[in-house]
């Protein structure tokens, strides 16, 4: 029997704040649970996410943030992904967003939100349920 | 202790142990098997002498106002001067953050301090293309003179003393600062306040930095070396720990990384040819107050002792100044809950009180809604209220050190530094703090911290109401504070208007001077202020620095 592929995620850090432990303990919660984690490091530009994205060809990615921006930088990655014909590339995203922001952050693209206080098992299993290697039948 | 009274005492003790106790365990086990601080650190069930047995009083302790100040800095403490408190603040344009300050200094406020946004913090302009949907967000957005000028109108900066969280650019802002003193006509003397500076701490754990390690701290002796002659009353330096520890450092990391980050910057002092006690009295330090009572209190002794020995012993400093560990300390932004919003006042109240007893000189309290965005004007009045119950009303600040010589803190004191003095022997043997933090150490050590952490969470070991305990699924909004994107096109419209009306060439002469001593390796402080003077840009100031030390780039390890 062929081995199941490997879900590949890019973790991913928009934007120009430094707040690392959140995205550094849920990456690491996704490598031990058994997913292959590429960390992009700090302060990348949304054409430094996609870009790396799409050459390390990953089935999702996750996108943490803490300054506020999301509401610019989080549509300007899923513009990028379309317009590279990549937007089968699941997104998911947590930190600092205030509940009011999530529907149009949704809406525009984003499959999930995770808050502040989500344990790490919600988010490995949400993971689990929602991403599929791409290119295979879901 | 006499050793005839303590070995009575122990007896006494297994006769407890064996008779009372065992009758009242076997009634009723202990709640856990195991009892630890957040920090992990093991909490034994009862203190006694036994337990500071080999304490010696005069040497340990002593008086407070004299070596080694673990009681504290001052002989009168609190009864003398109340602490000072100081309320984080910025958002928005320079006018909004202009009002805040306004508001905080009726309210009753004592000092002010300046948060940055993050272009400002990595030296973008606000329409710098990484800038876009940053501006004015997480503090607020500085980009010339002009915009420094609005910030500070009507704040009388002879009187108040300020403090600036800026550190990769921190000679840039600290230069903004003297000019619009120097246009009003204060003389430098007056200026009191803080720059934060500590860019060590930046490539270990709040991330916002511009040029690598060593270029970072040539610019760091040059602002010692600027602030040593012309700014006698204000501290070129804070030392800080708070954001070591948010970024998921146990208390004995926080201390340790922090001491060894201060050992590093007086090593630099020194070797830029200044006399250690001509600037060692003018360095402070920035402290987290995490939820862990009695840990952060014992920290905040052992910081004291610990600073103390290393300015007389290791650096031979003879001004008493020089030993004095001066702290500002901010509750835990990371301890605050996004659930059940209401109860962080109550965290920050315990916090608050910790920061107190443990000595502190000055005091940020947060507000309740800060894990949703930057305070509202009602929850920062009540976080500042809160420190000002603590004051007038619990009684806490009418003695000294009022715990000291209490078993169990003075053990956790012992305990804590033990462990700190660990880790600084580590750091030596790797080099010092330059070397160990291009080496990822400190870095790697918090993260493992903060991993481990996670797991005791998600194991139930560690509780947090409202998070993984007592869960109420009811949603209870709170206001929270919308910046308005307006902000980035106001803020960009008047770097226009600066860029436009300015003298073009008094700017490009003063940023090439700018770039000849950095190159030739004289102090950059001097034409900095030339530069700002002349409203050259924050983001011009820092591409200078960009051209001659190049940009860091950390490796990305998880």
């Amino acid at each position: 029997m062929p081995a199941e592929p490997k879900i590949r995620i890019l973790v991913a850090k928009p934007g120009l704040d430094g707040h690392d432990r959140g995205v550094k303990v849920v990456a690491r919660a996704l490598r031990d649970a058994g997913f292959e984690v590429i960390y992009t490091g700090l302060h990348q530009t949304p054409e430094m996410i996609v870009n790396a994205a799409i050459q390390e060809d990953v089935d999702a990615i996750g996108l943490s943030i803490l300054s506020g921006a999301h509401n610019t930088l989080f549509p300007r990655i899923l513009e990028l992904l379309r317009a590279r014909g990549a937007d089968d590339i699941v997104v998911f995203a947590g930190g600092i967003i205030p509940e009011e922001d999530i529907p149009a952050l949704k809406a525009a693209g984003i499959a999930e939100i995770f808050t502040p206080g989500t344990p790490l098992g919600t988010i490995v299993e949400w993971v689990r349920r929602h991403v599929k290697p791409r290119g295979v039948a879901a | 202790m006499d050793p005839e009274a303590l070995a009575r005492l122990e007896a006494e003790r297994r006769r407890w142990e064996a008779t009372t106790l065992r009758q009242a365990l076997e009634r009723q086990p202990e709640r856990r098997e195991r009892f630890s601080t957040i920090s992990d650190v093991e909490v034994g069930r009862l203190y006694t002498p036994a337990d500071v047995a080999d304490l010696d009083y005069l040497r340990d302790l002593g008086f407070p106002g004299e070596y080694p100040f673990t009681r504290g800095i001052h002989p009168t403490m609190y009864r003398g001067r109340l602490w000072t408190m100081r309320q984080f603040a910025g958002f928005g344009t320079p006018e909004e953050s202009n009002r805040r300050f306004h508001y905080l200094l009726r309210l009753g406020q004592t000092g002010l301090s300046v948060a940055f946004d993050m272009p400002t913090l990595m030296g973008y302009d606000a329409d710098h293309p990484r800038a876009q949907g940053e501006v004015g967000r997480e503090g607020v957005a500085v980009s010339s003179l002009a915009d420094m000028e609005v910030l500070f109108e009507g704040i009388p900066l002879d009187e108040i003393t300020t403090s600036m969280t800026i550190n990769a650019p921190a000679n840039v802002l600290l230069a903004m600062y003297v000019a619009v003193a120097d246009r009003r006509g204060i003389p430098r003397e007056r200026l009191g306040g803080t720059t934060q500076t500590d860019i060590l701490k930046e490539f270990i754990a709040q991330k916002e930095w511009i040029v690598p390690p060593r270029a970072s701290m040539k610019l760091v002796q040059d602002m010692l070396i600027f602030g040593a002659r012309e700014l006698p009353r204000w501290n070129v330096l804070s030392v800080s720990g708070y954001h070591i520890r948010e970024a998921g450092a146990t208390a004995a990391q926080e201390l340790a990384f922090t001491l060894a980050d201060g050992i590093a910057y007086v090593q630099a002092g020194i070797d830029a040819g200044l006399d250690v006690d001509a600037f060692a009295p003018r360095l402070s330090f920035f402290f987290d107050c995490h939820i862990d009572f009695f840990e952060e209190i014992a920290k905040f002794r052992a910081a004291r002792r610990m600073w103390a020995r290393i300015m007389r012993e290791r650096f031979g400093a003879r001004h008493p100044r020089s030993w004095w560990l001066r702290f500002h300390t901010q509750t835990a932004g990371v301890s605050l809950t996004a659930q059940q919003p209401l109860n962080n006042i109550v965290r920050v109240a315990l916090q608050a009180l910790a920061a107190v007893l443990g000595g502190t000189q000055s005091l940020h309290t947060n507000s309740m809604d800060e894990t949703y965005a930057l305070p509202t004007e009602e929850a920062v009045t009540v976080a500042l209220r809160t420190q000002q119950i603590i004051a007038y009303e619990t009684g806490v600040a009418d003695t000294v050190d009022p715990l000291g010589g209490a078993y169990y803190v003075e053990a956790l004191t012992r305990e804590l530094e033990r462990q700190a003095w660990a880790y600084i022997e580590q750091i030596d043997a790797l080099g010092g703090m330059v070397a160990a933090v291009e080496a990822g150490y400190p870095q790697r050590e918090i993260a493992e911290a903060a991993y481990r952490y996670q797991q005791q969470l998600e194991r139930g070991e560690k509780i947090i109401v409202g998070v993984n305990a007592f869960v109420d699924e009811t949603p209870r909004p709170i206001p929270i504070l919308r910046i308005d994107p307006e902000v980035e096109r106001r803020q960009v419209e008047r770097l226009r208007r600066v860029r436009a009306e300015r003298d073009p060439a008094r700017v490009a002469e003063a940023l090439h001077r700018l770039r000849e001593a950095a190159r030739r390796g004289e102090n950059t402080m001097y034409p900095i202020l030339d530069a700002v003077k002349a409203y050259a840009t924050v983001g011009e100031i820092c591409d200078v620095f960009r051209a001659v030390y190049g940009e860091y780039r950390e490796p990305a390890i998880i």
